[in-house]
């Protein structure tokens, strides 16, 4: 994270004004697209229901899972390698591609790898890792960020793609603006690629610990391509995708395309068990990396976040996330699920503004389709921050615990409430810079609506007095 | 029926007018209104931004406060909202609009308001309470009323309590789309069941001399033109 967090990343996203339409109009368009697709299901609700007991019990029950998974994995052929962290992961996966000689590596999109910077570890290695999904291919030839989980180039328009691919993999070419032979650009760069590369490595959607199956969804055949056409295949599976039962995909195959890209089915789904003669890869490695995702888990409230399957719903709809894009959220997680997954994670110290960047609108709690309760589980990381991560004398510490005081008594709050009349007192303390720059504050009535209950309603049902302990004058108005 | 108005101390302090207009509104249901005078704040502040010791002291103390009302009415679905989802064994706590469509099942209020009139549905409202469509039945039965529907009305307007100030830049980015939405109905006045949002949004029209009010529905329900 930069020093201002995710205020000063915002601040600077925000005045672009290129990004602001860009991720605007693309988010406006396919939360459309996403309301149509949900609506044509009856039992959408009860989906979602189910899809979030699937994950629960997923996760209540992992470490039986993921050995389930091992071993089934390891019975069809398949290596499986546990993975701490991401220089654990890193490591394995680079020693697997030098173990094959090979000076370069075919992926496909994984946002695991993205978390743990494979691709950087393995040029370390001296092994190049080529993106073959196409927006990651836009982000990477343009060395620039992704900036959403499903559309990672949702920032650049076609003209900025046109013309880096015109620098970059077309050189000399003039390609237009038609998005067919920008695509063809591309499609002509990575064919080449898949047909020669030896090693590719992929994330995955799903790893299905009773017949370890492991599955990819994508759009383009890329993916598919990468997990059928080279001798070696890698596996990058974060430890909360495995899931208990084959039948478990009934549910989340129909969740996550209709969450994701709004569509009925997609496109390409691939499915695969171990290794196979003559057929597909000769090597099949999976490694399951923790990354943190162990510690999340033993955060009740939190750990709601390892349910997330990655369609990205929460981001289309969040109006943040749609006026700042994925930067300001400095992560390869960004929007509402970045904001609980990435300070989990990554300590909350290495994030402490994420879990404000949200004005608790809850929106992507009714997107998902796994039901995560968003804004609860953000409330739950402000409470670790002021616990954990805050000094007990920061300023707002000191207003909050001052404004509580004033709260709890009846007679300092009325105390306040006079002052804050007069045009003084701890009750002005919404009185804060930046509020200021775009609203006028409402001029503070000089009277409260007590007072004119009061005079108006004398036996008007003032019950009380002595609900404070130190407050035993009762009313103090009327 | 008795009501125990929860004014929350956001209406009491700097919108008496609303919770006022609330009182009206009620007691021409037939409502008899008591106001306990010793409440203070629910803690929604305090546990929205984590401080969630305090915002538990402050929910406890509310406990105590409405401790026996039949129904606590408050107008503010933000503030009713917190107190619903936190407070698990208190008193029945309902939004005066939801009070008045589901627990009195009234829809036409009496009131009078020939102006042309916007409705923002608020986020708790909406996504919290569900109060549907609610407000807008109220409101459609406002003789004289011209209301005009405000485009992509569902979206937040970029209030969020402390997100405002803590997240100012963002904040107005959506502020920004909300006035824009709100000014091409060309509205004189723009309602909605919370002043905090109303707060917001006001400031900036104002800020703007807009020549856009905003009101709280209540004050609007109790209008007899």
């Amino acid at each position: 994270m930069s020093g201002g967090g995710f205020p000063a990343a915002a601040k600077v996203a925000l005045r672009d004004s290129q990004l602001r339409r860009n991720v605007g109009k693309a988010t406006t368009a396919i939360r459309a697209k996403r309301e149509r697709a949900v609506g044509e299901l009856a039992d959408w609700e009860a989906l979602r229901t189910a899809g979030a007991a699937i994950k629960a019990r997923a996760m209540a029950t992992l470490p039986e899972q993921l050995e389930r998974l091992e071993e089934r994995v390891t019975a069809a052929g398949g290596t499986v390698h546990w993975a701490r962290d991401g220089a654990e992961a890193n490591a394995i996966v680079a020693g697997i591609a030098r173990g094959h000689g090979a000076s370069e590596v075919i992926k496909v999109k994984s946002l695991a790898t993205d978390e743990i910077g494979l691709n950087e570890a393995l040029e370390a290695h001296g092994v190049t890792a080529i993106e073959t999904d196409l927006a990651e291919l836009i982000v990477q030839l343009g060395d620039d960020e992704q900036s959403h989980i499903l559309v990672p180039a949702i920032h650049r328009n076609r003209a900025e793609i046109a013309a880096l691919f015109e620098r970059t993999i077309a050189p000399g070419q003039d390609l237009g603006l038609e998005p067919a032979a920008i695509a063809e650009a591309a499609r002509r760069h990575l064919r080449e690629k898949f047909l020669t590369v030896p090693v590719a490595v992929s994330g995955a959607n799903f790893g299905i610990a009773e017949t370890g199956t492991i599955g990819v969804v994508e759009s383009e055949g890329n993916g598919r391509m990468c997990t059928t056409l080279p001798k070696v295949l890698v596996t990058l599976m974060g430890i909360e995708k495995v899931l208990p039962e084959w039948r478990d995909l009934e549910v989340m195959l129909q969740l996550l395309p209709r969450s994701s890209t709004a569509e009925r089915m997609n496109p390409y789904t691939s499915l695969w068990r171990g290794v196979r003669d003559g057929d597909g890869p000769e090597e099949f490695h999976l490694v399951l990396l923790d990354a943190g995702r162990t510690d999340v888990l033993a955060d009740e409230v939190g750990r709601q976040a390892l349910h997330c399957i990655r369609c990205s719903a929460c981001l289309n709809v969040c109006p943040v996330y749609s006026r700042v894009g994925g930067h300001a959220y400095e992560s390869v997680y960004p929007g509402p699920i970045g904001a609980i997954l990435t300070p989990q994670l990554q300590g909350l110290d290495h994030a402490p503004t994420l879990p404000w960047a949200s004005s608790l609108c809850g929106a992507c709690y009714d997107a998902c389709p796994v039901k995560i309760d968003i804004p609860t589980v953000l409330v739950h990381l402000r409470g670790r921050v002021v616990r954990e991560a805050k000094s007990r004398l920061s300023p707002e510490r000191l207003a909050m615990d001052a404004v509580g005081r004033v709260f709890r008594s009846r007679r300092a709050y009325e105390r306040a409430q006079r002052l804050a009349q007069a045009g003084r007192g701890p009750l002005r303390h919404a009185r804060l810079p930046g509020w200021s720059t775009m609203r006028d504050l409402p001029e503070v009535p000089e009277r409260s609506f007590r007072e004119w209950w009061a005079e108006a309603r004398p036996q008007g049902g003032t019950a009380g007095g002595g609900i404070d302990p130190v407050d035993t004058t009762g009313r103090s108005h009327g | 029926m008795r009501v125990s108005l929860f004014v929350t101390c956001f209406n009491d302090t700097l919108f008496p007018d609303a919770a006022r207009a609330t009182v009206a509104v009620l007691e021409r249901m037939g409502c008899e209104v008591e106001f306990r005078a010793d409440q203070t704040c629910c803690g929604q502040m305090h546990g929205n931004s984590g401080y969630e010791d305090e915002a538990a002291a402050l929910l406890e103390r509310f406990a105590r406060v409405f401790e026996g009302a039949e129904a606590v009415v408050s107008p503010s679905a933000s503030c009713a909202g917190f107190v619903r989802e936190r407070l698990h064994d208190g008193p029945p706590v309902h939004e005066l609009t939801q009070f008045l469509t589901d627990v009195l099942g009234v829809e036409d209020v009496g009131a009078s308001f020939p102006h042309r009139v916007t409705l923002h549905p608020t986020c708790h409202s909406l996504r919290g309470l569900r109060v549907g469509d609610g407000p807008e039945r109220l409101l459609r039965a406002v003789r004289g009323i011209d209301l005009v529907e405000l485009g992509e009305a569902e979206e937040c307007c970029g209030f969020g309590g402390t997100f405002a100030v803590k997240n100012a830049d963002t904040s107005m980015a959506m502020l920004g789309d909300k006035l824009r939405r709100v000014l091409d109905t060309r509205a004189e006045v723009c309602t909605a069941v919370d002043t905090s949002c109303l707060m917001h949004i006001g400031g900036a029209l104002r800020r703007q001399r807009a020549g856009v009010r905003t009101m709280h529905i209540a004050e609007i329900l109790a209008a007899q033109e």
